[in-house]
């Protein structure tokens, strides 16, 4: 065998090209979901502008969802695994305690608002951690 | 299941990276199979025995088997 990498580095490379094109997806999705929330508080007072603002912010996270997969399919098998185990978990976490907050708000358990945001928060948190104790689970 | 994956590789002198660049993995991944913490599918095994030039029997053993 030599040295030329022929297969990993082509892997490696394909790999790190997948995860640098999802980053760029999520940050341009970040940046137009900051534009349609603060635009119209800050800049702008118009329903046109507001539609449109959310209509590219849907249509960019698309893309990320698209490039999300493409970084999925790029992945060897063991690390497909410690993602899908990750997704079962934050799946998992993010529906039984999303409708426990949900429950807790609707039957007025507390008092202040049930928040997607703290869910997406939530769903996030456990997907990144699990995804970080399966690749320490397989050092 | 038990592999020969680490004396096979370390009989040619090639590194985990080196093995995972031949098999299109990730170094962890050889890493994980070598210390026997994840079974590679079965087209993985396939490639490994190809690399090799053996059987898949004659990487991996079953540990209920013998």
């Amino acid at each position: 065998m030599n040295d030329s990498n022929t297969g990993s580095g082509d892997f490696a490379a394909r790999n790190r090209k997948n995860t640098l094109r999802l980053g760029y997806w999520t940050g341009a999705w970040l940046i137009t979901m900051a534009v349609a929330v603060f635009g119209p508080l800050l800049v702008w007072q118009n329903n046109v502008l507001t539609g449109a603002a959310i209509l590219v912010n849907v249509a960019v996270g698309v893309g990320m969802i698209v490039a999300n997969k493409h970084h999925l399919e790029g992945l060897d098998e063991l690390q497909k695994k410690i993602h899908l185990d990750a997704m079962a978990l934050a799946l998992g976490v993010g529906l039984v305690f999303g409708l426990g907050y949900s429950t807790m708000d609707v039957t007025n358990f507390i008092t202040a608002d049930a928040e997607i945001s703290h869910l997406v928060m939530l769903i996030g948190v456990t997907y990144g951690l699990a995804v970080f104790i399966g690749h320490r689970k397989y050092q | 299941m038990k592999n020969r994956l680490k004396v096979l590789r370390a009989e040619r002198d090639w590194t985990q990276a080196q093995l995972a660049s031949e098999l299109e993995v990730s170094r962890q991944t050889v890493n994980a199979i070598e210390k026997g913490k994840f079974d590679p599918s079965l087209p993985l095994a396939f490639k490994a025995a190809r690399l090799f030039g053996m059987s898949i029997e004659d990487i991996f053993e079953d540990d209920a088997g013998t």
